[in-house]
């Protein structure tokens, strides 16, 4: 047996050292799942509380840990020192920019034929658009927290905003859909500017807890404001969008009668599917217009280094306002769309959670990638589906698959940034130089 | 004073708590001069830059700075990003801030912000591609351009400014702070970490902005041999207040600016102004 390097600098890799690392792990796994797992509590059938153990159980799991941190450890020694950009060997690296290159226009195209594709399948249909729905809040707040580096933990709140104004404008005074939809993205960027006035003097974790607070605000408001929303009963009976005037229903003066074709359900799935597809690809055509402008230069700039922006006179307080209304604008888009798809709407839709899973769509794209933010949002709508036939493991199986994707790469899926301009060619800059924003 | 100055320091004082940073001090930069400001660790140098660029506001005292049009701006009633806007008075830091995610003509373009704002109609004629933003972010980038040959960056143009070797950090920090075409430019130890070989290009550099722009310059310097060849003017500083002021020569020569940088204690400081003067 070899003895384990004495070596501070190096790590150990003798087996002695590879198995009290996994006697570790093993033991704090046992520390962990004891209460957990071992014991089991119930309230019985006269309310007394009864409880029974399960150490078959807590064994098997805790001698899995042990195994695995074996594993993953000769895993790694076999891949080489740690380092993430190091464990994906660089053929497969070299392959990746290529797919990189013509990766974006295919998804668009095949984007553009799922409903000719999947027409007959309407699970599938609605799929994509829960899908595009979240690459709409992804994109809208990757303007905030990508490219402006302000981790904003209450967007869900400009989603609901988006969707009552809809919801109360449309069933209330009976306005169009198309009439409401900007108005529901004014309105949403006006509740930013709102957020934005007294809590951008923050930074960091302290914006991080406001948002949160402001999205949780927006939320009981809601519940609160009976007279109003309707409270936690909702605001039912939204109007479905019509195609410019065109109801897209089984009457006479229907889409499908004036077009002389047999009605059918799927046409307004299919036209919802296009009407979002269409909002998420503006918020994504300016959003790329945006950062090749001043004011997007000076959102990355910010994000860089807020210090250096203000030395060249750049206000720092109206950029980042603009920053959170934009992504609020685009918030209080998908949320209109959100109102008219469903056709009801309650606070239920709008709590923490989402906040949290458009956050992380963010992050796991790599802050700032249009793609990535895209790609992300796939594979967490998506990804979520397909684990749905594990039903009690999903979220196990989902977590694990977040966790591996973190190590793999660190920054997000697409981590390094375009530049905005160039003299003589556009080169990537390694994520490693992009800051993540402070404030 | 003389009538042609740039910026006027009078009676500056900067507090925090009970701790007195800079006392009293006054000193004037001449309009297309370059004038240095000099002094032991903890003399309150950059205390008077960020009183002067904003960073901090002064607890007494005016800072008056004159434009070539005759406009007067009280500085320390301008906060931080309005001195660099209106009163036109660009500064560098001590440890570099460059926004090293973004390439060096990137920087440069950021440093042009507020200009190009303006031409772009606030965003919205950006927005849809008016060739009146396209004209002026051309000329943006021309002017980015003529400023990273002048500081030898023109090939490094696309890389990341985090990449760049740390002398050429340096100077593409001056070069951001002179593209947001000031009429001060601030520079706070420029020299520090540099080598005698980019100590000289960079005095030539602060030469040619002085000479052939005409712009005025305020540094912060410990590296003599810089200070003493390019200034024409030195403020000397110790423990937040003047020492000594005047031509390099003068002040080279001055014996309580020796035992401030020596380090004697005030009772042989004394004695050597005595024995000098």
């Amino acid at each position: 047996m070899t003895a384990p390097s004495t070596h501070t600098a190096k790590p150990a890799t003798g087996i002695v050292a590879l198995l009290k690392s996994a006697f570790i792990n093993a033991l704090i796994a046992l520390v962990l799942f004891s209460l957990m797992v071992g014991i089991r509590t119930e309230a019985g059938h006269d309310g007394q509380l009864t409880y029974w153990t399960r150490f078959g159980e807590l064994a098997s799991l805790v001698a899995i840990v042990f195994g695995g941190s074996i594993v993953i450890e000769l895993f790694r020694q076999w891949i080489g020192p740690t380092g993430a950009e190091k464990l994906v060997p660089p053929a497969v690296r070299n392959g990746m920019s290529f797919l990189g290159r013509y990766l974006a226009p295919a998804l668009l195209i095949f984007t553009l034929l799922v409903p000719v594709i999947f027409y007959n399948q309407r699970y599938i249909l609605d799929l994509a658009i829960l899908v595009l729905t979240y690459v709409m809040l992804g994109w809208g707040l990757n303007v905030v927290v990508g490219l402006a580096g302000l981790l904003d933990l209450g967007y869900v709140a400009f989603y609901a905003v988006g969707a009552y104004s809809y919801g109360l404008l449309a069933t209330n005074f009976g306005w169009s859909f198309w009439i409401c939809l900007p108005l529901a993205g004014i309105l949403a960027a006006f509740w930013g500017v709102l957020l934005g006035f007294p809590v951008l003097r923050l930074r960091g974790d302290y914006l991080a807890i406001v948002t949160l607070a402001f999205g949780e605000i927006i939320r009981l408001v809601i519940i609160n404001w009976q007279d109003l929303t309707g409270g936690p009963n909702g605001v039912s009976g939204i109007p479905r969008p019509s195609f410019f005037g065109i109801p897209l229903d089984n009457s006479d003066d229907g889409l499908a009668a004036k077009l002389g074709i047999e009605y059918s359900a799927t046409h307004r799935i299919v036209f919802l599917f296009y009407l979002i597809l269409a909002l998420a690809l503006l918020t994504n055509w300016v959003t790329i217009r945006l950062r090749r402008l001043p004011i997007g230069r000076a959102w990355e700039a910010l994000r860089e280094d807020e210090v250096a922006c203000r030395a060249l006179g750049i206000n720092t307080t109206t950029t980042k306002l603009t920053a959170f209304a934009t992504g609020a604008m685009f918030g209080g888009f998908a949320g209109a769309f959100f109102a008219t798809r469903q056709g009801f709407i309650s606070p239920e839709s709008f709590t923490f959670q989402e906040s949290a899973l458009v956050l992380a769509i963010v992050v796991l794209g790599g802050m700032g990638s249009q793609l990535g933010v895209a790609l992300a949002a796939l594979a967490m709508i998506g990804g979520f589906e397909l684990f749905r036939s594990l039903e009690g493991y999903r979220m196990l199986v989902f977590g694990m698959a977040m966790v591996l994707i973190m190590i793999w790469r660190p920054r997000g899926l697409i981590g390094h940034r375009a530049p905005t301009v160039y003299l003589t060619k556009a080169k990537a800059i390694s994520s490693d130089l992009v800051k993540e924003g402070h404030g | 004073m003389s009538g042609d100055q740039i910026l006027g320091v009078d009676r500056l004082t900067m507090r925090f708590g009970g701790i007195v940073a800079v006392q009293d001090l006054s000193f004037a930069a001449e309009r297309k001069k370059i004038t240095a400001l000099i002094g032991p660790n903890g003399a309150g140098k950059t205390t008077v830059f960020n009183c002067i660029t904003g960073f901090y506001k002064p607890s007494g005292g005016t800072i008056r700075l004159s434009h070539d049009d005759g406009r007067v701006i009280a500085l320390e009633r301008l906060n931080d990003f309005r001195i660099a806007k209106q009163a036109k008075v660009a500064r560098t830091f001590q440890n570099i801030r460059l926004f090293p995610g973004m390439t060096a003509l990137e920087n440069l373009m950021v440093a042009q912000h507020n200009a190009l704002m303006r031409a772009s109609g606030f965003t919205l004629l950006g927005l849809v591609g008016a060739p009146v933003y396209r004209d002026a972010e051309k000329r943006a980038i021309d002017l980015a351009t003529d400023w990273l040959r002048r500081v030898n960056l023109l090939d490094r143009a696309d890389d990341a400014a985090g990449n760049l070797a740390y002398g050429d950090q340096r100077r593409l920090e001056i070069a951001r702070a002179m593209c947001t075409e000031p009429a001060l430019l601030c520079l706070d130890e420029p020299a520090a970490g540099l080598n005698a070989r980019e100590s000289a290009a960079l005095s030539e550099l602060l030469l040619s902005i002085r000479n052939e722009l005409g712009t005025s310059i305020l540094l912060i310097e410990h590296d003599m041999s810089v200070v003493m060849e390019i200034s024409d003017h030195i403020v000397v500083m110790d423990h937040g207040v003047k020492i000594a002021q005047g031509s390099p020569r003068e002040v080279r020569d001055d014996p309580k600016v020796i035992a401030a940088y020596l380090g004697t204690d005030e009772d042989e400081a004394a004695a050597v102004m005595e024995g000098g003067s």
